[in-house]
């Protein structure tokens, strides 16, 4: 089968690599890259535990073919912690106890890691509608809400 | 029993897992990967009752990449498994009885390669009549699922005489109602990783709820000895009861390919296959039917339940036991029979799910509460409040609850932060305005643990290191509830350190003693009270050291903050790893196994009375709910849940489990319904199974209320499955308030709101009315 080449930076590390045309980026990534912090929950696009953010917007990596991140920026859980100290939306997933088995979580953190960038601030009606298309069956997403909203700048 | 001061219980401590999970180090089943492993699939039955006449393979094995076909006939042991009534096979023999048994297996080198081979596997079926209703199953006539008969559990409860008890009453309320299958969606699916032991067996990583039953059945279906199958729980992605046995079959089946390849196996459920084979929360046919005197006291109820068990066993027998227990809910009556029957038939066979045959039971009682509260012109609360249990009462098992009873302070303390019965008041009747308020009530009692069911008994290990950092393991298992962190909390409390110096390890088969499953709410209770024991074993070996190292009396001593202290004047006196690293050079053992076995309970099965279970958690919940009778669509504005929890080990935890449990409880009432078409399912994603969003759950107000019990460790009991039985029953209850109807089938879907009956696509084309609600049977007695 034909691999195509790309180059692409994931997490600040720049790859080139061959793939094939039918690979998803969740694919890549889980099984490609060895970043498994990237969850598959439904392979459809519905329940968002696979949620990465592709040059900085927020996107369901299942639904993603991995030769469309040619040349783009490619951000996972795994990228949230710098220079060995937990970012301060990890902190508030944690203070909060919006952690419950952890499915969810990736994904979670990227959708609001996108939301914060925008708006540092955000309400809670704009929280809940960033984390619309994460499913998450343990925590009723109350504490994930009050994590969000008591992120520290 | 008074709270005990305690210096970390209680205390919103963060999770000892929270790390992993935010940082994505944390690795769930279907993250671990092994050097040459292969990929295996199941091919599942074409038809949801059909006999196999013939299954061809060749060209299958043939396929590049593949390495095994197997079939029921490659099962060196038993190929049937089942917690009560063994009669689910790993692989489906001559017959296949739902749409998600497996058939054949294939391990291949490659994913694709693997799903190419099932493709190619021939298998010819004889189809046979297709049973999907589980009142039909109870007619003679009607086509056997397995035996000679489809009903397999028949629990009754007989108290008083119900006769008189009808003779008594006034009023009569009899009303039938209807549940739906409910898929537990745990968003991580189900996934294994079987690999060939050393010294012979396997050894199995998997997202596994409950190891040891699951390793019987390997054992089992391997021909091997329990020791030679070793399952480590993975971090888990999610269960409420759902990751039994479904995975029991995924750990067999790797297992098989595995020591069949000689290889590493990984089996990983899509989202499709978890639905298509995964059990389901068991739908209900509840027939009520109530006596009451004119000023409310209830003198007589008569109620039969019929289960649908699906294809196989499963916990049916256990699930339908815990609503016979409880199907009066807490409310006084000299004179009850209670039957409940589970059935056979060709549906997604039915198991345990959170609540565990109490969400079916609690949305009838509940519902015929305010229908009889409404007859005899009360108001919800004061009804309940006059009719519920309270310290010393009997119960319809004749169990008299000695513990404190706090319903009645739970429903109050409910009621008032919701204003219940000025609003409940001002929303009825109205008549005007297409958004139409109204405002529900629903409250239950639940036995703690597994009761009179079996053998209730757990143990937890607490290790302190030379350098007093302390390791932990239990059999009992975290499934995203924090049972983790529960017991660190607890060991921590008693070793007198912060919950940093704990490393909780995951639960291995072969190094923690079986302690049961983790299921019915037990975790805390039974896993905590076994870590105090363990913690308080290694605590006095410790003290006794301090007493030598200090000339104190071990009874002045105490480990507070990491150090030894005299307790008079909390003066440090050692740190808590200086005593641990003198117990080492002492040749003392630092290692406590606390094992704790539950108070006695008891069961007489024929008339249904006995101890049921050895304590009780008592709940209220209130909905506010804004109906559009328009278009039938329900908003839940606002949410109450009160829950006496005897004492909260964790806060944050505790309160979770009150949320997500309403969540949950929201989709039951609201949204979610599996549902079948001739055995079909009809939903195998996220795209049309819907759960609810951040967008549909209400702001949630938590009220934990605290009476410590002396059954569990620091009075704790129990919050899992108590938080998600009851939303339902109260969001009906406040769409009655809302319109003056009352809707007997759950979903509350817009047309069951709409219309009072549920409309049904088909295959063909347009809609179909498919079902209508039985009006509700309110007359004076003797008619």
């Amino acid at each position: 089968m034909t691999k195509i080449p790309i180059t692409t930076t994931v997490n600040g590390t720049v790859h080139t690599l061959e793939i094939a045309p039918h690979q998803t980026l969740l694919e890549l990534l889980r099984e490609g890259l060895g970043l498994t912090g990237t969850k598959c929950g439904c392979e459809i696009g519905e329940c968002g535990a696979c949620t990465v953010l592709l040059d900085g917007e927020p996107v369901n990596s299942c639904l993603v073919l991995a030769p469309q991140i040619d040349g783009r920026n490619v951000s996972t859980v795994e990228g949230l912690m710098r220079a060995n100290a937990t970012d301060p939306l990890q902190d508030a997933f944690m203070d909060h106890d919006a952690v419950h088995c952890g499915f969810c979580t990736p994904g979670m953190l990227m959708s609001a890691r996108a939301l914060l960038a925008e708006d540092a601030h955000p309400d809670e009606a704009s929280i809940r509608t960033a984390i619309s298309g994460n499913l998450c069956r343990c925590t009723g997403y109350v504490q994930i809400i009050e994590a969000i909203k008591h992120v520290k700048p | 029993m008074t709270t005990q001061r305690t210096h970390i219980i209680g205390r919103g401590e963060r999770r000892v897992d929270a790390f992993g999970k935010v940082t994505g180090k944390a690795k769930f089943a279907a993250d671990y990967s092994l050097p040459h492993q292969l990929y295996g699939a199941t091919l599942y039955a074409e038809h949801p009752h059909a006999t196999i006449t013939h299954i061809d393979t060749r060209e299958a094995e043939r396929l590049d990449g593949v390495f095994a076909v197997l079939t029921a006939k490659d099962i060196p042991g038993e190929n049937a498994f089942g917690i009560v009534i063994k009669n689910q096979p790993v692989l489906a023999c001559d017959i296949v009885r739902y749409y998600g048994d497996g058939v054949a297996l294939v391990a291949a080198a490659t994913r694709e390669a693997a799903e190419a081979a099932l493709a190619l596997i021939r298998v010819e079926y004889a189809p046979l009549p297709v049973l999907t209703d589980p009142e039909e199953a109870l007619l003679e006539g009607s086509v056997k699922i397995h035996g000679d008969s489809n009903i397999f559990v028949h629990h009754k409860v007989r108290k008083g005489d119900i006769e008189n008890g009808f003779a008594e009453a006034e009023i009569v309320i009899e009303k039938k109602f209807k549940t739906q299958f409910i898929e537990h969606s745990a968003l991580e699916p189900e996934a294994a990783l079987a690999e060939p032991a050393e010294q012979g067996g396997i050894r199995i990583t998997g997202s596994v709820q409950n190891l040891f039953s699951s390793r019987r059945s390997v054992a089992a279906a391997l021909n091997l000895d329990l020791n030679k199958v070793q399952i480590v729980q993975a971090t888990l992605g999610g269960s409420f009861g759902g990751k039994d046995e479904v995975m029991t079959a995924l750990c067999c089946r790797a297992a098989l390919l595995s020591l069949r390849t000689g290889r590493p196996v990984k089996m990983v459920n899509t989202r499709e296959a978890s639905m298509r084979e995964s059990y389901k929360r068991h739908p209900y046919v509840l027939s009520y039917k109530w006596g009451a005197k004119n000023d409310g006291s209830i003198t007589a109820m008569e109620i039969t339940c019929i289960a649908d068990g699906g294809a196989y066993a499963s916990m049916s027998p256990f699930v339908t036991w815990r609503s016979v227990v409880q199907a009066t809910g807490p409310y006084r009556c000299g004179n009850v029979k209670t039957d409940v029957y589970a059935v056979y038939t060709n549906n997604t066979y039915t198991g345990a799910m959170r609540g565990f045959g109490s969400p079916q039971v609690n949305f009838a009682i509940e519902s015929m509460m305010d229908m009889l509260a409404e007859a005899v012109g009360k108001d919800p609360l004061e009804l309940r409040l006059q009719n519920c249990f309270e310290t010393g009462a009997e119960t319809a098992t004749g169990q008299t609850l000695d513990h404190h009873v706090s319903l009645s302070e739970v429903l109050t303390t409910a009621a008032d932060a919701a204003q219940f019965s000025a609003h409940w008041k001002s929303f009825r009747g109205q008549t005007s305005g297409a958004k139409r308020r109204g405002i529900g009530l629903a409250c239950s009692y639940r036995g703690v643990s597994l009761g009179a069911e079996g053998t209730d008994a757990a143990g937890t290990i607490v290790s302190v290191q030379t350098d007093g950092s302390v390791i932990v393991s239990s059999g009992i298992t975290d499934m995203g509830q924090g049972a983790q962190t529960q017991m660190s909390q607890i060991a921590a409390e008693v070793l007198g350190i912060g919950m940093g110096r704990i490393q909780f390890l995951n639960t291995n088969t072969s190094r923690v003693p079986d302690s049961g499953p983790t299921v019915a709410s037990r975790g805390t209770i039974m896993g905590g009270s076994a870590a105090k024991r363990g913690a308080e074993i290694v605590r006095s070996t410790m003290l006794k050291v301090g007493s030598h190292m200090t000339g104190e009396a071990t009874g002045a001593l105490d480990f507070r903050d990491e150090h030894l202290v005299r307790m008079s004047d909390g003066t440090h006196l050692a740190t808590f790893a200086e005593v641990a690293a003198e117990c080492f050079r002492r040749g003392l053992p630092m290692y406590g196994f606390g094992w704790f076995q539950s108070p006695k309970t008891s069961w007489d099965e024929e008339r249904g009375q006995g101890e049921a279970y050895f304590t009780y958690v008592y709940g209220a919940n209130i909905a506010e709910v804004e109906v559009d009778i328009e278009t039938g669509k329900v908003d839940v504005l606002r949410f109450v849940a009160v829950h006496d929890v005897g004492r909260a080990i964790n806060r944050s935890a505790v309160l979770g489990q009150f949320y997500g449990g309403v969540a949950m409880g929201l989709g039951y009432g609201l949204l979610e319904s599996f549902d079948f078409e001739e055995g079909i399912p009809k939903q195998l994603n996220f795209d049309e199974y819907l759960i609810p969003t951040s967008l549909d759950v209400p702001p949630i107000r938590p009220v934990v209320i605290e009476h410590p019990d002396p059954a569990g460790p620091f009075g704790a009991k129990s919050i899992g499955e108590p938080a998600n039985e009851l939303a339902a029953p109260a969001i009906i209850n406040a769409i009655a308030n809302a319109t003056g109807r009352r809707i007997t089938e759950l979903p509350a879907t817009l047309e069951r709101v709409l219309l009072g009956h549920a409309l049904s696509r088909t295959g063909e084309r347009g809609s179909q009315h498919k079902t209508s609600d039985e009006s509700c049977k309110i007359r004076p007695a003797g008619l």
